[in-house]
This record gives structure tokens, C-alpha cells and sequence, in this order.
């Protein structure tokens, strides 16, 4: 296929009419705009992107993308987009989502079309709160927290999303934070450049019922010391002078201090591998936000190839046509043992 | 290939007969299901008008020889027109103690037993908790009893293939069916074909099954063991190509001739469900038609794809049973909001809860009415024979299609697992179903409405120049925005219920079988058709004016309905239910319809039609 006929589309092409209705200063606002940016740069026609939603703050998502779109009920976005996708392979499905909605009420379903490597992506927007339902935790919370519904704080452990997906053998998983616009772009580039399921993690603040939930990562002053990019080939150094980087050492990662006389040095670090084919290596990474003293790392985590469901599917049918030939009706009516009565 | 021949020595007296009733019971691990399954075969293929009734606990393997365990599988066949799989047995075949205890009270007095009397030691004879042998005590004396010890046949038979003592017991139910076959003087050629296709990898087994079901039918050449066998002429069916067929089968292939008329693909999406599955097993099959069957992770993930795939301009199907339904509930709510055609079939069986999944049962109708939050109508319908699944699966999609609405189709599993014979339709006599998608962006809008089927627009992703967006939060009537409104919801509640009633444009008038008025009309649905209407039979030759409307569109209802209730006397509504229809028919029409209810997870039985009939015209 060329791409010669296709227009080129802009920003504006991918806004609509509607009014956007978050609360200002949501960082919904900021997601949407990268998606509008690069939606437009990845050479497809407009009317093949699909925006599927389920309920929350994030799954009215698809009113503000001029695309198709569809809001549909709580938690079973990725059963509808896959629906789609399985009966059309060549549309771009993308699945807007958040933390209740993909991880508690829609748990279920992300896993399983994660499992099958059904081609769609999923933004997940991590807020760690309910915020449509006005402030209940959510099962990303961090453990105690006081919360509408947990006045003396949570009792339940929250997930790690990205462990949890990478358990789900999800082909492609990354992090990117709201307002860290020039990566959130990139990562939702890479994400649209993958051929099977994408799962994106956004840490994205929820100004209203958990304003501040990323700050460590997000303010100006702990930025470099709180985060760690990830990129292929590249070892996974950070800090305001770079100084600091992750070590394998055995099953356990470490943070280790570079240039302070205890004679480690670049070489001394792991060197990020996203294609790594033990699935472990990913989990680790994955579990860096949960440990004191670690940085979140943001990229992505893992990516590898394997066979899409829709791709299976297509061929098996495709199969089974080459095989016994294109159906035919009459004789699917007429098939099995017949008698005729005169 | 082996040729084995039938023996052509017929020293025996025949006798014509005109119906026979013939059922067997086993352990579940007897395969019951099987032998039933090929005696059905093999009588529709001689031309046998038939109705069966299969009848299997939910285990799989209950304990062999206990009383849950058993397994049973009934066939009414004739040379007349069938109605039901029959109310009481002619001939009881019983592979052990607890299937005789279950099934002896439905065997006609002087009734043919054939038991295997290999089963009756003393400790089987305590899983079916008999404290003294039957076979012995005198309690089988109003029956012809026939006491065959299948097992040491069948061992006898098969003891030079070089099988062990289980694999050899396991072909004990085609000695019983070889049996049979002598009794009603068939042909085994047919499930000579059937063992050697089943088995091919096998040829060992396929050798072993021919020769016990060979053994049975000499057994009882050469021990003269009855005395006279029975024939059965072939009944006078219209004329036309015959095939045997389930209801979960006729689905199946309905959707596909619904597929292939109105030029979709179709996608299944389903979770697997007593008595529902058999849809998605049959179904799966037909890839070569383009059927994508998704064997979703839940009964919520089935219907919402299936929802994905009817917006993406597939005709989509969901099928599942009373539980998986309660789960659909809010996606099936989402198809009403966004006027997305889909089907929806409810294989109906004994609840609440799990409730009795292999038993039938027709206490779903008010959930398919009203089971969902808010004001959400869905058209419903009923099939009312194996046969007649078929057909209801095309008008189903048919109306889903024209109208974009999500329909709901109840069948039970009486129609599901039951056959009866099915004159193959020719391709044309399928109605065309006419679809259209749409194209053109100048004046589009996703809620603008066709003004006869109040339908909107059906405009699939991919479609340049149409991008637009849809969900279930109430909606702007034409532009179809976010439109919290209150007279804007009013209506778009209206409208949704407009076009639902809209449908009734389509539905012929009902004309009442039996008598156009009198003493009393029988109004029903689903499987309930065949009782009835063998019962009615019976009532009106004894002088009663009764008619009877058997409904398959339930909602909208046909438009002559309330003045056909006004012509009889006496209204009555049967039901495997506690009177959901009964309800509907009272709210609606005001009249004064009586129920007769069943709900102990069988069928009526003519006998209780008949009955109830007497009861009512005295």
C-alpha cells in the first residue's frame, strides 16, 4: 500500500466539536493533546482510527478524538475493541482507560485480550483514585490510604499495573507520565508502530481527588532523581548528574552510585533490553516503583513479536476456504443424512 | 472396510403397528445419548415422522450406577404426524438397577423391558438404594420382561479381538441398540457408517461396535426372545428432502443462511453454557462460510464483542442460557442505547442460579422482557419446534437488521437437544435480507431515522468522511451528542420504544389452529407447540371447539392478537413457568386468561393438556 493518497492531517483534524468537560487543570487535557499530535503523524487515514472507552473520567475520551469512536460500559472497552478488531484487522483500535476501569471492573477483560495479543492499544490512565464517582480508592492506591470510602485507610494492596500485564505475556509495555509531553509522544508512537497488544501506562494527576499522586516524579526539582528512561541499548543511568544507575546483581536489581571512588563505572550497568525474551527481566523493571530508594523507570519496558489473534483467526479461515472451498448453503442445508419423501 | 450383512432368516411374526415409543437409560457413562442418537438417525432416514427427548443429569460422571447418574434419551416415532416424544414408553431398555428404578413408571403396562441383567450384583443394586433384586421380587410382573445379560454377550461376542474386559463392556449399549433394531425390523447399515467414520483411527473399536450391535440383533433372531417385531411404515410428511435436526443445530445453520443472505459475516461471540454451547460447537465449524466464532473469557466479554463486531458491520450473535444472561444484562442495555443490531438467543433451562442446567424450563420470558435498568425494550421471540429454530434464527436477524436493534431469541433446552425430521428449505425460500451501510457524509447524522423502522443509520468504521461518535450515555435525538435534556430523554425513550413496536408491522396476523372461535383458546409459546397441539387433537375430536395461537413473535405481539382473544369462552396460557406470558396477556388485554403451570424441569405431557382441557370444558 502507498501512502501517496492519503492527506496530510493535522492537529485540528483529530478535535471535534464537543466540549471538553474534565475539570481544568486535569491532566486528561495534556493526554489528549499528544494523542491529537500523533495521531496524525502515523499516515492513516482518519476513519480507520477506532477510540473505544468504558466508563471514568479517561473513557470520555472518545467525544474529544474526531475519529470513530465508541464509549461503552464499565470495564469491557477491550472486549468491545476487540469485537472490532477481530472483525477488522486493518482499523487502528485504540482503548482509552483508567485505573478502575482496566484493573478493577474491566480486570478480566485486559488480561485476557492481552493474552491473545489482540492488536489494540490501551492508554491506561493511572490516577490511583476514582475521580468520576468522587474520590473512592482505587486498586492502584497506595496501602492506607484515606480515602471517601476508606476513612481509616485502604486494607487491600494495590497492583502494579505493568507487572500485572507483563504477567499477561503482553507483547508491548510502557510508561509514560502526563505531562512529560516530548515522551508521552514517543511512546505513543512506539506504541502505535507495534503490530499486537500495547498496553501504556500514563501516571496522569487527578487535580481534584489526588492532586500531587505523581509530584515525585513529575516536580521540576526530583524529576531526574525520581525517574529513570528507558532506552534500547542504553544503560539505565540517572540523576541530576547522572551518577546513579541500576545493577543486576543476581535475581535483584540494586541502585548503585557511578564516579565516587568505589571504582563502578558505566560498564558496570545493565543495559536496557526491551526485546529480553525472559519475561522476568521486564518484571523487574515493572517492580522498581513499589521499592524505596528506586527510581520509576519510564519507556518501555518490553516488546517482542508474536502472532495477533485476528491474524490467526483470518487464517484459519482462509485455511479452511483453500481447504473445502467457499460455503455453500444449499449444500450446508442439505448436509448429513437426507431422505426424500414423495 | 467390513461387510457384515443382516441375517435374512425371519422366522418371527411381524406386526404393523402405527407409533411406538422406545427409550433408553443408562449411566451417564453408558452413552445413552449415542444409542438414542443413531435408533433416531436410522428410523428418520426411513422415513419415520419423530420427535425426541434426550434427558442427562449435569454431571458427567456421576457415580456410576447411582441414581443421579442416569441417563436417558426417549424417541416417539410413526407413520403419523409426531408431536411429542410421547408421554409413556412401549419399550424401556435399562443398563442398570437405578436407571429401571428411575424409568420403570413411564413403561405402558405390559410394556417391553429389556434389562441387562449383568448390572444387578448386589452392590448395584445398592447405588440405586434397592434393598431386594427386581429382577426377582415380583415388582416388574405388569411388564414383558426381558432380562439379557449384556455384558457376557457382548464379552461372548467379542472375545477374539483381543480387548480388554472395559473396552469390550463399553460396546454393551450397541448390542442393546442391535437389539432394537431387530425389534423395529431397521436397517444397522446406517450406524454401520456412523461406528466406521467414529472410530477410523480405530479399527479395533470399529470392528468391536459392529460386532456387538451385529450380536444383539442375532441374539434375537436366533433366541426368538420376542416373539413378534414391529414395523413402522414411513409417515406421509409433505413432500420435500429430509434431514434429522436439533434446535441448537438449526440455529447454527440459520445464522448461517441469515449470514449469507444478507451478505455479512457473522460473529459469534459466547461462553460456554448448558444447554447453549452446542451453538458455538456447530458454528465453529463453518469457517469455510466466514463465520469468526470468539470463544470470549466471559459470559459479559461474549456479548460485548459480539456488540464491537455489530458496530463494525458484522452481523453479530451471542448465545448463552439463563445465568449468562443475567451477566449480559447491562451490555444488552448498551445495543438498545446505541440502536446496534444483535442477536441474542437464551437456550432457556430450570433456575434460579444454576438451578437445573440440563433441564428445560420457560422462566426467562419477563427477564428477556424487562431484565435490564431503565426502559430498555427488546424485540423477543420463540421458536417452537427443533425445526422451526431454524427459522426463527432468520427472522431474528432479519429484524435486527432492518429495525437496528438488539433481539433476543428463547428457545429451552427441549428444543435445544431434541430432533425431529426437517424438509430442507432450497436456498430461495430463505427470505433476502436487505442491508444497507452508510456512505454518504453530506447530511449524516448517527441518530437520524429511517421514517418507516424508525431505524438510524448503520455507518461502520472505515467509512471516509463518517467519523462520528456513539455510547451509552443518552443522546441528542439526530446529531446524537451528549444530551442530558429532559424532554430530549423523553424522547429518545419513546422513540426506543417506538421502533421496537414497529416491528409488529411486519408480524402476520395470527390465525388461530383448530377451531376460529368457541370454547377455548390455548395461547403458548415456545416449546410447549407439540403437547399442545397433540392434546388439543385429541380434546376436539371429542366435540370441543378449541383454538390455539402459538406465538413467536412475544414482543412486539402480532396486532390481531386482542381481538382473538375475544372470540372463545375460556382463555388458557400453559407454560414451564409460573405464568410469565399469562402476566404479559393480562396487563395488556385485561382478559381473564388462566395459566396451567409446569415447572419440574420436563416437558408437558399430551395427557396433561388433555386434562387440563377436560377440567376447564368439563
Amino acid at each position: 500500500m502507498t501512502t501517496a493518497s492519503i492527506p496530510v492531517l493535522t492537529k485540528k483534524d483529530f478535535q471535534t466539536d464537543q466540549e471538553v468537560r474534565w475539570c481544568p487543570g486535569c491532566g486528561d487535557y495534556a493526554i489528549l493533546s499528544a494523542v491529537q499530535s500523533v495521531f496524525p503523524e502515523l499516515g492513516i487515514p482518519r476513519e480507520k482510527f477506532v477510540v473505544i472507552s468504558g466508563i471514568g473520567c479517561s473513557s470520555r475520551f472518545p467525544y474529544y478524538m474526531n475519529t470513530f469512536g465508541f464509549h461503552t460500559i464499565h470495564g469491557r472497552a477491550p472486549a468491545v475493541a476487540t469485537g472490532v478488531k477481530i472483525t477488522h484487522p486493518e482499523l487502528e483500535v485504540w482503548v482509552a482507560t483508567g485505573d478502575g476501569d482496566s484493573l478493577a471492573i474491566g480486570g478480566n477483560h485486559t488480561i485476557h485480550m492481552l493474552r491473545r495479543n489482540v492488536g489494540i492499544k490501551v492508554l491506561m490512565f493511572n490516577n490511583k483514585i476514582y475521580g468520576l464517582t468522587k474520590g473512592q480508592y482505587s486498586p492502584t492506591s497506595e496501602f492506607g490510604k484515606k480515602t471517601k470510602s476508606t476513612p481509616f485507610g485502604t486494607a487491600d494492596r494495590p497492583f502494579n499495573p505493568l507487572g500485572l500485564v507483563i504477567g499477561a505475556d503482553t507483547s508491548f509495555v510502557a510508561r509514560s507520565v502526563d505531562v512529560f509531553q516530548g515522551h508521552l509522544k514517543d511512546t505513543l508512537k512506539k506504541a502505535a508502530a507495534h503490530r499486537g497488544s500495547a498496553y501504556v501506562e500514563i501516571l496522569q494527576n487527578c487535580n481534584i481527588f489526588n492532586d500531587g499522586a505523581w509530584f515525585d516524579l513529575t516536580e521540576k526539582e526530583a524529576r531526574s532523581e525520581h525517574v529513570v528512561q528507558l532506552e534500547h541499548g542504553k544503560p539505565l543511568i540517572y540523576g541530576k548528574n547522572r551518577d546513579k544507575g541500576i545493577r543486576l546483581n543476581g535475581m535483584e536489581l540494586e541502585v548503585v552510585h557511578l564516579g565516587n571512588g568505589n571504582g563502578l563505572t558505566e560498564k558496570d550497568i545493565l543495559v536496557h533490553d526491551e526485546h529480553h525474551p525472559n519475561p522476568a527481566y521486564a518484571y523487574l523493571l515493572a517492580q522498581m516503583e513499589d521499592k524505596p530508594g528506586f527510581p520509576t523507570p519510564i519507556g518501555v519496558l518490553r516488546s517482542w513479536d508474536r502472532d495477533r489473534y485476528e491474524d490467526v483467526m483470518s487464517k484459519q479461515i482462509q485455511d479452511v476456504i483453500a481447504k473445502r472451498g467457499p460455503g455453500d448453503l444449499s449444500k450446508l442445508l442439505g448436509a448429513g443424512d437426507t431422505w426424500e419423501v414423495r | 472396510m467390513a461387510t457384515i450383512t443382516d441375517p435374512v432368516v425371519r422366522a418371527h411374526k411381524r406386526e404393523v403397528i402405527e407409533k411406538a415409543v422406545l427409550r433408553f437409560c443408562g449411566d451417564s457413562g453408558d452413552g445413552m445419548q449415542i444409542t438414542g442418537s443413531q435408533f433416531t438417525n436410522t428410523v428418520a432416514l426411513y422415513g419415520n415422522d419423530l420427535a425426541t427427548f434426550p434427558d442427562y443429569p449435569a454431571e458427567i460422571r456421576a457415580p456410576a450406577g447411582t441414581l443421579p447418574g442416569v441417563s436417558g434419551f426417549q424417541i416417539q416415532f410413526s407413520s403419523a404426524d409426531v408431536f411429542t416424544p410421547g408421554d409413556s414408553v412401549d419399550v424401556l431398555v435399562a443398563m442398570n438397577p437405578a436407571a429401571l428404578r428411575t424409568n420403570v413408571k413411564d413403561l405402558k403396562r405390559n410394556g417391553i423391558l429389556i434389562v441387562n441383567s449383568d448390572a444387578f450384583t448386589d452392590g448395584d443394586l445398592r447405588k440405586a438404594d434397592l434393598t431386594t433384586n427386581p429382577l426377582e421380587d415380583s415388582s416388574l410382573d405388569g411388564y414383558r420382561l426381558f432380562p439379557v445379560g449384556l455384558e457376557r454377550l457382548t464379552r461372548t461376542a467379542l472375545q477374539d479381538l483381543g480387548l480388554d474386559a472395559k473396552s469390550m463392556d463399553r460396546c454393551k449399549n450397541f448390542f442393546a441398540l442391535g437389539m432394537c433394531y431387530w425389534l423395529y425390523n431397521r436397517s444397522m447399515d446406517l450406524t454401520y457408517k456412523w461406528i466406521e467414520d467414529k472410530f477410523k483411527t480405530k479399527p479395533l473399536l470399529v470392528e468391536a461396535n459392529k460386532l456387538a450391535m451385529r450380536a444383539g440383533y442375532n441374539y434375537c433372531e436366533a433366541t426368538e426372545a420376542f416373539q413378534v417385531s414391529y414395523e413402522i411404515p414411513p409417515a406421509k410428511l409433505v413432500p420435500g428432502t429430509y434431514r434429522n435436526l436439533s434446535g441448537n443445530q438449526a440455529l447454527a445453520i440459520g445464522f448461517v443462511a441469515a449470514s449469507q443472505k444478507a451478505g455479512l459475516p457473522l460473529f459469534l461471540g459466547s461462553y460456554p453454557i448448558t444447554p447453549a454451547s452446542d451453538i458455538l460447537h456447530e458454528l465453529s465449524m463453518y469457517k469455510n462460510f466466514g463465520v469468526m466464532t470468539f470463544q470470549a473469557e466471559d459470559e459479559i466479554a461474549a456479548i460485548t464483542s459480539a456488540i464491537g463486531a455489530a458496530y463494525s458491520g458484522a452481523l453479530a450473535l451471542t448465545t448463552t442460557s439463563g445465568p449468562g444472561m443475567a451477566l449480559k444484562t447491562e451490555a444488552m442495555g448498551l445495543a438498545v442505547a446505541t440502536e446496534l443490531p444483535l442477536v441474542i438467543c437464551d437456550i432457556q433451562r430450570g433456575g434460579p442460579s444454576t438451578g437445573l442446567p440440563t433441564k428445560t424450563e420457560q422462566a426467562d420470558l419477563l427477564q428477556a422482557m424487562f431484565g435490564r435498568n431503565s426502559e430498555a425494550p427488546i424485540p423477543v421471540l420463540a421458536p417452537s419446534t427443533p425445526g422451526d429454530c431454524f427459522w426463527v434464527a432468520v427472522e431474528a436477524c432479519r429484524i435486527a437488521l432492518k429495525y437496528m436493534v438488539p433481539v433476543i431469541i428463547l428457545s429451552d433446552g427441549y428444543l435445544a437437544n431434541g430432533a425431529e425430521p426437517w424438509r430442507i428449505p432450497k436456498v430461495d425460500e430463505v427470505p433476502g435480507i436487505k442491508v444497507k451501510f452508510a456512505t454518504d457524509p453530506i447530511g449524516f447524522h448517527p441518530y437520524s431515522r429511517d421514517p418507516q423502522t424508525l431505524a438510524r443509520p448503520w455507518a461502520i468504521p472505515g467509512t471516509k468522511g463518517l467519523e462520528h461518535r456513539i455510547g451509552g450515555i443518552e443522546k441528542q435525538d439526530v446529531t446524537g451528542n451528549i444530551n442530558y435534556e429532559p424532554l430530549n430523554h423523553e424522547k429518545m425513550v419513546r422513540l426506543r420504544a417506538a421502533k421496537v413496536e414497529a416491528v409488529a408491522q411486519d408480524i402476520p396476523d395470527l390465525v388461530p389452529a383448530g377451531d376460529p372461535d368457541g370454547d377455548l383458546l390455548i395461547v403458548a409459546w415456545g416449546s410447549t407447540y407439540g403437547a399442545i397441539t397433540a392434546g388439543m387433537k385429541t380434546m376436539r375430536a371429542k366435540g370441543h371447539r378449541i383454538g390455539h395461537v402459538h406465538l413467536r413473535h412475544l414482543n412486539p405481539l402480532a396486532r390481531n392478537l386482542g381481538e382473538i382473544l375475544g372470540r372463545y369462552r375460556h382463555v388458557l396460557v400453559p407454560e414451564m413457568n409460573l405464568g410469565q406470558l399469562l402476566m404479559l396477556l393480562r396487563a395488556k388485554f385485561l382478559v381473564d386468561a388462566q395459566g396451567y403451570n409446569k415447572i419440574q424441569g420436563q416437558p408437558f405431557k399430551q395427557s396433561e393438556i388433555e386434562a387440563k382441557i377436560e377440567e376447564i370444558l368439563g
